[in-house]
C-alpha cells in the first residue's frame, strides 16, 4: 500500500515535470515560428512586391547593423553614439526620479501643499512636454544639457504621480505605530512612508526609463551632434530606411537591458513581499 | 493615579457638516500595574478612549492626564498594540522588534541585541530573519507584542489585539500576554468586545454604554493570579462574574442592535 503511494507520487511529479518541459518547448517553438514567418514574409514581400526603398527589408537592416558595429557609422563609432544617448537618459533618469520621489512624497504627506499646488501640477502634466525639447536646445545648446533637461521633465512626472499616490496610501496604522514607538517626523518619512511607497515608485521606474530613452532620442532628433536619435534623424534625411530600423533596434535592446536591470533591482528591494503577485507580473 | 480621564469627550466633524460625538463625559482611572479591560458593544468608541490616552487624538473637552500631567503629545512609557497588523512588512522579525529602540536612539547592534531577547521571550526564537508575510496571524501578533514590550512601557494600550485570531490561537495568546505582562509591572488598558476575554485577563472590567460611549459600570475581578486562562473559563467563580457583568453589558448590546435596525 505504502509502496504504491510512493510510486504514484513519483510518477505524478515526473509527469508534471514532463508536461512542463513539453509546454516550454512548444511555447518557444511557437515564438520562433512567429519570428520566422514575420521576417520571412517581409523579406519576400520586399524582394518581389513592395519597394524596399521605402519599406526596407530584414537582410538590409541586418547588413546596416553589421556595418555599424564593424566599420562604424557616418558619424563615428556606433558605441560613441550609443554612449551619448545612454549617458543622457541615465543622467536625466536619476535626476528626474529623485526629484519625482522627493516631491511626490512631500506632497503626498502634506494635504495642504498638495491642495495649493494641485492645479499647477495638473496643468504642467497636460502640457505636451516633448515640445520642451526644442526650447531646451535654444536654452542649453546642442550638447548634453538640453537632452538631460528633456529627459528629466519626462521622467519626473511619471515618477512623481506614483510616489504621490504611494505616499498617500500609507496605512495610518503603521504611522501611528511608529509615532508611539518614538519616531520623529523625519524618521516616519524615511522608515515608513518611503518604504511603503517603494512598490509604487518601482513600478513607475519601468515606464520612466522608457520615457528617458524617448526624451533623449527626441532631444537628439531636435538638434545634436551625436547619439542614436541623431543617427536616426540623419538616416531619415538621406532616405536611409535600413538606418532608421537599425537605430530603432539598437535602442530597443538598450531598453530591454534597462528593463531587466530595473526588474532585478525591484526583486531585490521587494524581497519582503509574498511571491505570488511578483511572479505573476514577471510572467508578463 | 497613573491614567485619569475626567469628563473626556471626543467629537469628530462628519462629512456632511454635522458633528459626531464618539465619546461623551467619560471618566475612569487606571492605577499603575493594574490590568483594566474595557468592554462595550461593537463600534461604541472604545478605541477612541485609547487614542485619547495615547495622545494620538486630542480630547474635544474634559481632561486626560497621565502621571498627573495633561496629555498633549504622546506621553513617555506608552506602548500601543493595534487591532490590525502594524508590523512593518518590509522588515524581518528581528528588525521589526528593534524598531522602537532604534527610534529612541539606541545603536543598531544594541537594539538588535534587545530585540533578539524579546523575540525569544515571545516564543519566536529561530524566526528572527522571517518576513511578516511568512508568519501566521498568531505569530505576527507575537511580533507586535515583542515590538511593544521591548520598549519596556509602563502603560500598555491594547486595541482588540487578538480579535482577528481563531478561538484557539486567541486563548493561547491571552495566556502568553498574561505570562509576559506579569513580570513587567506595567498598567494595561485592554479594549475588547469579548467579555470572556475581558474577565479572564483583567483586574477591573469597565463596561461602556452604546454610542456615544461613556462608562456605565465598573466591576472588580477578584480572581487569583497567576491565572490559567483556559481552565478559568469553566470555574463557577468565573461564570458568576460573567453573569453579573453580562447583565449590565447586554442592555447596551441590545440598544446598539436596535440602533442598527433603525438604520
Amino acid at each position: 500500500m505504502t509502496i504504491e503511494t510512493v510510486q504514484s507520487e513519483e510518477f505524478l511529479t515526473h509527469s508534471v515535470r514532463a508536461a512542463k518541459r513539453k509546454r516550454a518547448v512548444r511555447v518557444w517553438g511557437l515564438r520562433l515560428t512567429i519570428i520566422v514567418v514575420w521576417l520571412g514574409s517581409w523579406e519576400l514581400a520586399a524582394t518581389y512586391w513592395i519597394d524596399p526603398f521605402f519599406y526596407s527589408k530584414p537582410s538590409a537592416i541586418a547588413n546596416r547593423l553589421y556595418e555599424w558595429f564593424t566599420i562604424g557609422t557616418d558619424f563615428g563609432s556606433i558605441w560613441a553614439n550609443l554612449l551619448t544617448t545612454v549617458e543622457e537618459s541615465v543622467l536625466g533618469f536619476f535626476i528626474g526620479a529623485v526629484l519625482g520621489v522627493l516631491l511626490g512624497v512631500i506632497l503626498g504627506r502634506s494635504t495642504y501643499l498638495a491642495e495649493v499646488l494641485n492645479p499647477f501640477i495638473k496643468a504642467a502634466n497636460a502640457v505636451p512636454r516633448i515640445v520642451l525639447a526644442s526650447l531646451f536646445i535654444v536654452w542649453f545648446g546642442l550638447g548634453l544639457g538640453s537632452k538631460v533637461a528633456t529627459v528629466v521633465v519626462l521622467v519626473f512626472f511619471a515618477v512623481f504621480f506614483n510616489a504621490f499616490t504611494g505616499a498617500r496610501e500609507v496605512e495610518r496604522n503603521l504611522i501611528d505605530n511608529a509615532r508611539i514607538l518614538g519616531a520623529s517626523r523625519i524618521a516616519v518619512l524615511r522608515t515608513i512612508v518611503v518604504p511603503s511607497a517603494t512598490s509604487w515608485i518601482l513600478s513607475s521606474l519601468h515606464i520612466a526609463f522608457g520615457f528617458a530613452l524617448i526624451g533623449a532620442v527626441v532631444g537628439e532628433y531636435a538638434g545634436a551632434k551625436s547619439g542614436m536619435g541623431f543617427l536616426i534623424a540623419n538616416a531619415q534625411g538621406t532616405f536611409d530606411t535600413p538606418g532608421i530600423y537599425a537605430g530603432m533596434i539598437v535602442i530597443t535592446v538598450v531598453a530591454l537591458l534597462a528593463e531587466w536591470l530595473i526588474g532585478t533591482a525591484e526583486n531585490r528591494l521587494l524581497r519582503w513581499r509574498p511571491k505570488v503577485s511578483g511572479s505573476a507580473v514577471s510572467e508578463l | 493615579m497613573l491614567i485619569e480621564l475626567r469628563g473626556a469627550t471626543k467629537r469628530f466633524p462628519t462629512g456632511t457638516g454635522g458633528i459626531h460625538t464618539v465619546v461623551r463625559e467619560l471618566s475612569m482611572s487606571v492605577d499603575s500595574g493594574e490590568f483594566v479591560a474595557v468592554v462595550g458593544p461593537t463600534g461604541c468608541g472604545k478605541s477612541t478612549t485609547l487614542s485619547l490616552v495615547s495622545g494620538l487624538e486630542p480630547a474635544s473637552a474634559g481632561a486626560v492626564s497621565v502621571r498627573g500631567a495633561p496629555v498633549t503629545g504622546i506621553p513617555d512609557g506608552i506602548g500601543y498594540m493595534f487591532q490590525t497588523d502594524a508590523v512593518l512588512p518590509w522588515r524581518s522579525v528581528l528588525d521589526n522588534v528593534a524598531t522602537g529602540p532604534r527610534y529612541r536612539g539606541t545603536g543598531k547592534r544594541e537594539a538588535r541585541e534587545q530585540a533578539r531577547d524579546w523575540v525569544a521571550r515571545v516564543g519566536l526564537a529561530g524566526f528572527e530573519n522571517y518576513y511578516p508575510h511568512q508568519l501566521s496571524g498568531g505569530m505576527r501578533k507575537r511580533v507586535a507584542l515583542a515590538q511593544v514590550l521591548v520598549t519596556s512601557p509602563s502603560i500598555m494600550l491594547m486595541d482588540e489585539p487578538f480579535s482577528a485570531l481563531d478561538v484557539q490561537t486567541r486563548a493561547l495568546m491571552q495566556g502568553e500576554l498574561l505570562r509576559l505582562w506579569e513580570g513587567t509591572g506595567a498598567a494595561v488598558v485592554f479594549v475588547t468586545h469579548d467579555l470572556d476575554e475581558a474577565i479572564a485577563l483583567a483586574d477591573k472590567v469597565v463596561v461602556m454604554t452604546a454610542a456615544p460611549a461613556t462608562v456605565k459600570a465598573e466591576f472588580r475581578i477578584e480572581l487569583d493570579r497567576p491565572r490559567d486562562v483556559e481552565q478559568l473559563r469553566i470555574t463557577e467563580e468565573f461564570l458568576a462574574i460573567y453573569r453579573k457583568v453580562w447583565s449590565s453589558l447586554s442592555e447596551e448590546v441590545d440598544k446598539t442592535r436596535k440602533m442598527g435596525d433603525r438604520k
